[in-house]
């Protein structure tokens, strides 16, 4: 039950877009259509499916104070917290590019789908930032760890594909010229985020 | 090549071209509203001016120097593998700003939180790398990042300062408003709470956008 609780606020409440602007960058870029959209989204819950619950054992295992102590009591005292973020970021970039090459090599089509965006994602915000959530908020399980990165990376396919969405209709109306393009999209995003934040009220 | 930069004449400092590199990003080509450059982190920050000053001079701090070390190592590094060098680069000169962050000034870099990691994917500074230091020397890349920074940190500061003051009535911390107006004490006037939630920083962000480009007609996009 606590699990289910945490995929849904992950989802809903806690949108990776919406209350932490995470993966602005590709969201803005990558959001003209639906298929595209669609296509990064599922690339980046498949990421953080993956890299998240790595990051996790690298930081309970590695990382953290005393983690050591599982190799040898005599380890117990080192601290290498300060190492997170080179370490993070360098296990999302390893694992990134190790993904590409099995999709390719095992499942053609969907490499033909994902292929151009997975190397996008290597330095999209949200993967870091769900490892480093995941330290933050100190979640105990790995089951936990995993859980909230894919209610993460659903949360982020959901905003992507509504955002792309209207703006394949917003091609069909009048907007004051200044705000055309990036204006209009933070705008609407804003908005969005208004909207979701209706979910902050309930009580799961 | 060697032959080239003999019979070039050395350029000043601070010539014309070279202050344009630094004055460019603070308006015509900002990072945050004209290149759509490094947004993810900095609208999550900016309910308050404090966090969003350091943060600004953090970013400032890091773009200017990643961009200084990879101009050095320009063609040193092979072209495949640029990337994974950029990211290392850039990791470890965020860990060094997290760990002075974090002994000098530690409230406010609680109040970061993550974001201060999430420089690293900060698309500012892969942006400048990829289309600026990998192609430039040491001194103008240099003068490059400090621009860059200077324009993301003006963005956060604009925005920060609408929403504090709108949102809590403050500015970095202290009553600007007085409180003989708010209604609670018989005044006319209440906060905007709203200016503090996560829409709101879009929709500000956004009508800088609008009255930036309704400046510049130039940069109105199609």
């Amino acid at each position: 039950m606590e699990l289910v609780n945490l995929f849904i606020r992950s989802i809903f409440i806690e949108n990776m877009i919406f209350a932490f602007f995470l993966g602005m960058c590709s969201y803005l870029a990558v959001s003209k259509t639906v298929k595209t959209a669609m296509g990064l989204g599922i690339a980046v819950t498949f990421t953080l499916l993956v890299t998240v619950p790595v990051n996790f054992l690298v930081d309970t295992k590695l990382l953290q104070p005393g983690a050591l102590a599982w190799l040898d009591p005599s380890l117990a005292g080192y601290d290498l917290s300060f190492l997170s973020f080179i370490i993070f970021i360098a296990v999302v970039a390893a694992i990134v590019q190790l993904l590409e090459m099995i999709i390719e090599r095992f499942s053609p089509s969907l490499y033909n789908a994902l292929g151009i965006f997975l190397p996008l994602i290597a330095v999209n915000c949200s993967i870091l930032g769900a490892a480093l959530f995941v330290q933050e908020r100190a979640y105990k399980t790995l089951s936990e760890a995993t859980v909230f990165a894919v209610g993460s990376g659903v949360g982020w396919a959901l905003a992507i594909v509504a955002l792309a969405a209207i703006r394949e209709r917003l091609k069909y109306s009048h907007i004051p010229a200044p705000l055309r393009g990036l204006g209009i999209t933070f705008i609407i995003t804003g908005l969005m985020g208004m909207a979701f934040m209706s979910f902050m009220g309930i009580k799961i | 090549m060697s032959q080239a930069t003999k019979t070039e004449p050395k350029e000043a400092l601070f010539s014309k071209k070279n202050v344009k590199i630094l004055k460019d990003p603070l308006n015509e080509s900002n990072p945050v509203t004209v290149q759509v450059l490094g947004i993810c982190s900095s609208l999550a920050i900016t309910v308050k001016l404090e966090p969003a000053i350091v943060m600004g001079v953090s970013v400032l701090v890091v773009t200017a120097f990643s961009n200084l070390i990879t101009s050095m190592l320009r063609n040193l590094i092979p072209n495949r593998i640029r990337i994974i060098v950029q990211l290392v680069i850039v990791a470890a000169l965020v860990i060094v700003v997290d760990q002075i962050l974090k002994a000098y000034v530690y409230d406010v870099s609680k109040q970061l939180s993550v974001f201060v990691g999430l420089i690293i994917t900060n698309c500012i500074l892969m942006g400048r790398i990829e289309a600026f230091a990998l192609a430039n020397t040491p001194w103008k890349a240099f003068l490059d990042g400090i621009g860059n920074g200077a324009g993301y940190a003006a963005v956060l500061i604009v925005v920060a300062f609408i929403r504090e003051l709108l949102g809590a009535g403050q500015l970095y911390g202290y009553q600007i408003i007085p409180e003989s107006w708010y209604l609670d004490n018989g005044g006319w006037y209440s906060n905007n709470g709203l200016m503090l939630l996560p829409p709101m920083a879009l929709i500000v962000l956004a009508v800088l956008i609008w009255v930036q480009r309704a400046k510049f007609r130039q940069l109105i996009e199609n």
